[in-house]
């Protein structure tokens, strides 16, 4: 159909050896609605990769992150399509999770609001001994030990005072780390990260995220790190899944991400950050808002939004491969080489 | 003095709590001592981390607060304790947006008749009619449609929520809008729409906007000035360009500096800002940023640096005559080396940029046309 040497291909094309997770063709629509919220994703994570999964709020990441994690309230949702593997083995999520003992364990989350997921009733260094006790055993001394060298770890100074302080005490930076102490007790071989710093300063955003970046070097940890800040993206992936409306539109390396953006949502999104080193003048952007759920359009979701939209564009795009590692989910990628556009 | 000046805060004060005689609650030392001058027309913004009292000194800036101490001269009039008509001829002339869309607007009532509310008070000669065009015209300024003024704020999304709320603030007919946090609740599609409205109505209506923000990039693109919080104080002030570019204080540059931005290959992480605020409840004594900061003397520990003019030798006569106002409050600037200037992103290559250009054509309203294809057996 389209003159280049594009090939349309299946699954992640990122499948590493060293994959900790691979999430496959997954479909998930909420009970009493008609549309898949999340519609045919897939994504990988490797051994010590930083995985950035970004787009505008209510476009999936926080389902996609609790699916995988099993924790999406029974009932509420069916799941269309999807496997999951972690660690070699195989689940498919129409029929079963992954086993709960893992989770806290081999995998771990943090939230976007530390204060609701921490126990107001607990001191700091009880709700860490607890997460040891509870997937390593042992003594209550040793765990609470293990407690104060993660405290340490996470770079809380005073430790052995904080270990005894209870969460209102701290501020968001600091439960933010506690939390992030919490998901490393028993070193998890992926770490999901919800926002993590959404709701922090940029002085303590930068914190965290150093925070992150050290910890998957010392421990080989895969982290997919779901957020909406294209900055926070170019600071600290290695590869990145663009999301809208459901769906993963662009997938790839980091660089290749930022340097030849292909789809016009990536391209719209990075036109639409307001740039240091370009201020003033009007930023381009993109126009309208996602539809809700009911409203989404058939084909490619993102044509209610695309300028280039045309009838084409009924028609769902497949993942096409646009470099090394890079798939994008569009008819007219790249789009100099599509389309004109005249005054 | 350069320039014609609309609001002009002086030596402005807030502190809350203590008072009290039998619950000694401590005092939040929420702005202490601050000046600033914004000038007509201008786009002025208020920069800083949670909590260090940008809000507050809005409220105090709009008469929302009474100051503790100090003054605000609005349009040459002093407005510290205004009451009364007065307060309501001040309301009508400098405006607010709020942060949240959500739930600054009233859920009951139709767009029309929130737009129409302050129109109403503040345009009692208009009939029933005329109100009702004046309010469609808003609509239209803020790129909603007449049709909008019969539904309700629920039925809009986050960005439009946020036009109404800019429409609303408009229709009084202000000199000065002020905004806390005006995009930061939104999706930076959405946040971008934004952005350009506020652009639009500072050039098209000659609005003077106080802008409060946390996101500096958001600051950068769209303000004239920019005034540096930390604590209570302002630490630095100055063009855009001068404190982004220049930037002479030890907390300014540690901000910038925490801006994420690609990693450089081969190079080490900026060095991050060590620990947290410390409560306003017990500012540090001195120079507030004396625990945090890596240049620290003795002297900082029990002086108060004054917010004074950066003169850079010959450089700073020469600005000093064309009336320059960057201005700093620490006692060692002069030392401090200014940051590298940090090559924020890579450049792209020619096609990729080509693209951007068509993306941007598109946008603006430009015709899209497919390029013929190299016609294939398939088709
Ligand atoms: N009515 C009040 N009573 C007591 N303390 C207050 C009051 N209002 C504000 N404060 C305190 O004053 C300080 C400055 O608050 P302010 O809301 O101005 O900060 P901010 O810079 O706007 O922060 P943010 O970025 O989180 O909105 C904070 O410590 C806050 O807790
Ligand atoms: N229990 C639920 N029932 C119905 N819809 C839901 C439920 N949970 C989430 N959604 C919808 O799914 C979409 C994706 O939500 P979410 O994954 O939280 O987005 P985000 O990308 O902001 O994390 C949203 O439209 C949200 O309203
Ligand atoms: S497939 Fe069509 S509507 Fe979708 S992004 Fe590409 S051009 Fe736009
Ligand atoms: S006055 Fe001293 S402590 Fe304050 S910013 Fe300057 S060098 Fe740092
Ligand atoms: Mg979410
Ligand atoms: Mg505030």
């Amino acid at each position: 159909m389209s003159s280049d040497q594009r090939v349309p291909i299946e699954g992640p094309t990122r499948v590493s050896p060293a994959a900790i997770l691979r999430l496959d063709d997954f479909t998930l629509r909420f009970r009493g609605q008609t549309v898949a919220t999340v519609n045919g994703i897939s994504l990988s994570v490797s051994a010590g990769e930083i995985l950035c999964v970004v787009g505008e709020s209510g476009c999936g990441k926080s389902v996609t992150a609790m699916s995988i994690m099993g924790l999406l309230p029974k009932g509420a949702s069916d799941v269309l399509s999807g496997d999951l593997s972690f660690m070699g083995k195989s689940y498919d999520l129409r029929r079963e999770n992954l086993p709960s003992h893992l989770r806290g364990n081999q995998i771990a989350m943090i939230f976007q609001e530390p204060m609701t997921s921490l126990n107001p009733a607990f001191s700091v260094g009880d709700q860490i001994a607890e997460s040891v006790l509870q997937h390593q055993g042992g003594t209550r001394a040793e765990a609470l030990r293990r407690a104060r060298d993660l405290l340490v770890k996470v770079g809380i100074s005073a430790p052995d005072q904080r270990l005894k302080e209870f969460p209102y005490q701290l501020s968001g930076g600091m439960r933010q780390r506690v939390m992030i102490a919490i998901a490393l007790a028993n070193d998890p071989k992926l770490l999901i990260a919800d926002e993590p710093t959404t709701a922090l300063d940029v002085t303590i955003q930068a914190q965290i995220l150093n925070l992150i970046d050290d910890l998957r070097r010392d421990t080989g940890m895969g982290t997919m790190m779901i957020t909406h800040d294209l900055g926070v993206v170019a600071e600290i992936a290695d590869s990145v899944a663009v999301m809208y409306g459901g769906e993963v539109v662009e997938y790839g390396p980091v660089r290749e991400i930022f340097a030849n953006p292909q789809h016009p949502y990536t391209i719209g999104l990075m036109s639409a950050m307001p740039r240091l080193d370009r201020p003033g003048g009007r930023l381009a952007i993109v126009p309208g808002s996602v539809p809700a759920i009911e409203n989404m359009p058939s084909g490619c979701r993102f044509r209610t939004r695309c300028a280039f939209a045309n009838e084409t564009c009924t028609e769902r795009p497949l993942p096409m491969a646009a470099g090394s590692g890079h798939r994008v989910a569009c008819h007219f990628a790249p789009l100099e080489e599509h389309v004109m556009v005249q005054a | 003095m350069s320039g014609d000046l609309i609001l002009r805060a002086s030596g402005l004060t807030k502190r809350f709590g203590g008072g009290g005689f039998l619950t000694r609650a401590p005092v939040v030392q929420a702005v202490d001592d601050v000046s600033l001058e914004v000038r007509r027309g201008e786009t002025f913004a208020i920069v800083g981390e949670s909590g260090c009292g940008k809000s507050t000194l809005a409220r105090l800036l709009m008469r929302l607060l009474e100051p503790t101490a100090g003054q605000v001269v609005f349009d040459g009039e002093d407005i510290s304790h205004a009451a009364g008509p007065d307060l309501t001829r001040l309301r009508r002339d400098m405006q607010f947006i709020f942060q949240d869309p959500f739930s600054s607007l009233n859920p009951r009532m139709t767009v029309g008749k929130l737009i129409g509310e302050p129109l109403e008070v503040h345009r009692p000669d208009l009939t029933a009619r005329e109100r009702r065009a004046k309010i469609g015209d808003l609509l239209r300024t803020v790129g909603l449609t007449d049709a909008h003024a019969n539904r309700y704020p629920h039925e809009f999304s986050g960005g439009q929520r946020q036009r109404i709320g800019i429409a609303r603030a408009l229709a009084s007919g202000p000199k000065l809008v002020i905004g806390d946090e005006p995009v930061s609740a939104l999706d930076v599609s959405i946040q971008a729409q934004v952005i350009n409205l506020m652009g639009d109505l500072s050039r098209d209506l000659g609005l003077t906007l106080v802008i409060i923000a946390h996101d500096l990039g958001v600051i950068r693109h769209m303000s004239d000035r920019v005034a540096v919080m930390y604590l209570g104080r302002i630490v630095e002030t100055g063009t855009a360009a001068e404190v982004f570019d220049s930037p002479r204080h030890p907390y300014t540059q540690a901000l910038l500096a925490s801006i994420p931005a690609p990693r450089v290959e081969g190079e080490g992480r900026a060095p991050q800002l060590s620990g947290e605020m410390p409560s306003p409840t017990a500012p540090p004594p001195g120079c507030r940023f004396h625990t945090r900061c890596p240049f620290a003397g003795p002297e900082c520990r029990n002086s108060v640096p004054e917010l004074a003019p950066v003169d850079t030798g010959e450089v700073g006569s020469r600005k000093a005559a064309t009336g320059t106002d960057h201005r700093v409050a620490c006692h060692h600037w002069r030392e401090i080396p200014l940051p590298a200037g940090a090559a924020r992103s890579a450049p792209h290559s020619e096609p990729v940029e080509a693209r951007f250009a068509l993306y941007r054509a598109a946008i603006e309203g430009g015709q899209v046309v497919l390029k013929a294809r190299v016609p294939t057996a398939a088709t």
